[in-house]
């Protein structure tokens, strides 16, 4: 039997009609009605905080919505909880991993279901399990801890869990964040073939306009908890979606590059050092950063680049090599940074570049608080920590409550802004980065990447770590390939072509 | 006889106190792997198993059963384990600290109800002669087994099996190691963190039931040498795993078996060193199995000491 929602061979459609939820005075979701037909590859744009969570949290239930209702398959449908949620095949498949990391990927897919025996056979449970993954269109190994799985691997894993628990409507948050371009290709262009057969319909959260362009047929867009417009794909222009995305206010267009490279500020040669298992290998034989120019590392995660970066900052010893930074042999400590102008700006700089529960004021005044002009200081000022952080907040438009809040408080791309802002204050020389954009909105993104740039322009030498294979194509003038812990390939930016960098990526060299 | 066995009379004393003096590290190191798999860690084991003690000679010595003491010991345990349990499920409250505040109270409350224990004899756990075949009085005492031991060497065997492939086994694992996960699975990760710390405290009071009734086999306030806080080192050296911690709670009985084994053959110098073997093991096992750059394998993601 079919309704008009739902799709023969088994995918449901959704739809919210006034969906408006409140916290207290601060309206979250105002009013918002969007459709997602059976079948249908559905987009859902918005920058941070549009209300694009708050909407897939009311529709399975985590949130009761003040006001709206919904309809599940052509039905309304009242959805308490994300167990009523999953009783009607409605699937989420967040942003952050919700597989279990020590359980292999057999024991995560047997524990999902809702009817696990209380002891398992494990043989029929294999037999059962082999049959499911031979009708799926993409498969992962069954039998080693997730922990172990590449994370496109993890991804793939948490669409076939949805599948496997008999999912026909699945949500997806960001489902290619932590992926690399070729990999989040790869699980996209899968999900859409099941919706084009008619097996799932899926609504996705995104930045990506590449993605949405390249996989989605329908897009709705929200912006500050409104539903500002929706449309057909193929109708619709990267720069109206944009539009629609940030209304009146443009982002910063990158700054565009001038100067020549100058001398050798960072030279690294023949480190070697092991990886967090200590089974794998980094050799770095030789990197030169000179002043004035960004160096891009590009890569597939796990190879080696945030081991690199450990070593630079110094949260990893190394076996054998010397790190030089104008001359002079550096081992990361707090004097040697201060005095020869190293800043960092490390991925995760809520976890490798603050202190989560200290206020804003005490993190940005991180590099500074015990200089006195350019002596040391044992008293701290806490006027002159203030007056220099209410300065930066401004100056990098840091979104925050009041200065001494956690700054654990503040949302990714604020905090993000708040330890550039403290990195790129001062003389700056070099400047050692890795992933700045990762999980940043569009315009958080293009007004990171433009300080960077500015910085470049202003003489500093840029070490560049990136998964995001265009950021490196858009910020480096030379551009370093790592691979299986060694760097692969190099070539200048100017003349770099993908396909050459995307086959070392790829470790065949 | 005696003296024919020389060197050999160590070797077979250490064999035998190895196997006496591993059953409670072992009970106790089962109780903290599945309260430490569950994502909590309790410190407060060391006061459980004091009150297990006492409450298990008090009980055999007033019913005259050994296994109702057992029984009432375990009791016990689990009432402390779900104390600690409810306690630390209360938003912002430190799970270390409580162990801590419940190793006290514990051990102090043992030390209240147990003063009119002291002097009675209570009855003995049994133990099976499986040193009957020989002749020789040192073998025949040294495996003069326990049936507690037999039943915690069972009992890991069937912890290893829980958690491959049982139910209840996954979902523990699966709360220890991710409460997002545990959430988005629709499981509700307080109770089953708290069923697993009472049935962590219910080993715990087996253990203690143990020593008061076999062996050393009174209740006394110093009954306890500290086996409770060891016991969580033995955990972290045995990686988490039920049968690594067999072999654990051995080399420690083993350690802790060689001052009486020296002093049982007349080396009396360095004697008070040679009981400190079990402490001095403990550091050197975690010195050198850890690592300051390697991730520790197998530790619960959701331990708030490998947080």
């Amino acid at each position: 039997m079919s309704s008009p929602g739902v799709h023969p061979n088994g995918a449901l459609g959704v739809e919210t009609l006034g969906m408006t939820m409140r916290f207290g005075a601060f309206t979250a979701l105002d009013d918002v009605s969007i459709r997602v037909m059976p079948g249908a590859f559905h987009a859902l744009l918005g920058e941070n905080g549009a209300g694009k969570s708050t909407l897939v949290k009311c529709m399975m239930g985590f949130y009761h919505a003040t006001a709206g209702q919904m309809t599940v398959g052509g039905f309304e449908a009242i959805i308490r909880d994300p167990r009523d949620a999953h009783a009607k095949g409605l699937g989420m498949v967040y942003q952050h991993f919700t597989l279990v990391p020590s359980l292999t990927a057999a024991e995560n897919l047997v524990i999902s279901r809702r009817d696990t025996p209380a002891v398992i056979d494990w043989a029929r449970e294999r037999v059962a399990l082999t049959d499911f993954m031979d009708q799926m269109p993409f498969r992962v190994p069954l039998d080693i801890p997730v922990q172990q799985l590449s994370a496109g691997e993890r991804q793939k894993l948490e669409i076939l869990k949805q599948l496997y628990l008999g999912r026909r409507f699945l949500i997806l948050d960001e489902p290619t964040s932590v992926l690399t371009p070729d990999e989040a290709d790869e699980v996209l262009g899968h999900v859409k073939a099941m919706c084009t057969n008619g097996q799932i319909s899926v609504l996705m959260i995104t930045h990506k306009f590449r993605e949405v362009s390249a996989f989605a047929d329908d897009v709705s867009v929200l912006r500050r908890g409104r539903h500002v417009g929706s449309g057909q794909v193929a109708a619709l222009s990267h720069a109206e979606m944009a539009a629609m995305m940030i209304g009146a206010e443009a982002a910063r267009a990158p700054a565009t590059r001038s100067g020549d490279p100058g001398t050798a500020v960072l030279e690294v040669r023949g480190i070697r050092t092991r990886d967090r298992s200590g089974l794998k290998l980094i050799e770095i034989d030789r990197l030169t950063v000179r002043a004035g120019e960004v160096v891009g590392v590009a890569g597939i995660s796990g190879n080696g680049q945030m081991e690199l970066m450990e070593v630079l900052t110094g949260q990893r010893p190394v076996e054998a090599g010397e790190i030089r930074v104008k001359g002079a042999a550096y081992r990361a400590t707090r004097e040697q940074a201060q005095a020869l102008a190293v800043r960092y700006l490390p991925e995760e700089p809520l976890r490798n570049a603050c202190a989560a529960r200290m206020s804003v004021t005490e993190n940005i005044a991180f590099r500074s608080f015990d200089l006195n002009g350019s002596g040391r200081r044992f008293w701290l000022s806490g006027r002159e920590m203030r007056t220099r952080a209410t300065e930066l907040v401004t100056a990098f438009k840091v979104k925050t409550a009041s200065l001494d809040a956690p700054i654990s408080a503040l949302s990714g791309g604020n905090v993000q802004r708040a330890v550039l802002a403290r990195e790129l204050t001062g003389d700056v020389s070099l400047l050692v980065i890795s992933n700045p954009c990762f999980g940043l909105d569009f315009s958080a993104v293009a007004e990171i990447r433009a300080r960077i740039i500015a910085a470049r322009n202003a003489g500093a030498a840029v070490l560049l770590m990136s998964e995001d294979l265009d950021e490196v194509m858009e910020l480096s003038d030379r551009i370093l390939v790592m691979s299986e812990g060694r760097i692969a390939y190099q070539t200048p930016a100017a003349t770099a072509s993908l396909a050459e960098i995307g086959y070392h990526m790829g470790g065949h060299a | 006889m005696e003296t024919d066995l020389g060197l050999w009379s160590i070797l077979i004393a250490i064999v035998g106190g190895a196997i006496r003096v591993s059953t409670p590290f072992l009970f106790v190191s089962l109780g903290e792997l599945l309260t430490e798999r569950s994502g909590r860690i309790n410190l407060g084991l060391e006061g459980t198993l004091v009150f297990g003690a006492m409450s298990g000679y008090g009980v055999a010595y007033l019913t005259g059963s050994a296994w109702a003491g057992v029984a009432a010991a375990s009791v016990a345990g689990a009432m402390f384990g779900v104390v600690h349990g409810v306690i630390c499920s209360i938003p912002r409250v430190n799970d270390i600290a409580i162990g801590i505040a419940l190793m006290l109270f514990g051990m102090g409350l043992a030390f209240f109800f147990g003063k009119r224990f002291i002097q009675p004899v209570a009855p003995y756990l049994p133990s099976i002669p499986f040193g009957w075949w020989s002749d020789i009085p040192q073998i025949r005492a040294a495996l003069d087994v326990n049936v507690l031991f037999l039943i915690g060497l069972g009992l890991a065997l069937v912890i290893s099996w829980m958690l491959r492939t049982t139910r209840v086994g996954l979902i523990l694992r699966v709360v220890g190691d991710s409460t997002d996960a545990a959430r988005a699975m629709g499981l509700r990760p307080v109770p089953i963190r708290i069923a697993a710390t009472a049935a962590g405290g219910a080993l715990a009071g087996i253990g203690g039931a143990y020593l008061s009734l076999y062996y050393p086999g009174s209740w006394t306030e110093g009954i306890s040498s500290g086996q409770g806080l060891m016991a969580v080192a033995l955990v972290i050296f045995a990686r988490w795993n039920p049968v690594a911690c067999i072999w654990a709670a051995l080399l420690f009985g083993g350690a802790g078996a060689l001052g009486p084994a020296l002093q049982s053959v007349g080396i009396t110098s360095g004697y008070y060193l040679f009981y400190a073997a079990p402490y001095v093991l403990t550091l050197g096992l975690l010195i050198a199995t850890s690592s300051p750059t390697r991730a520790m394998s197998g530790a619960p993601g959701e331990l708030s000491i490998t947080k």
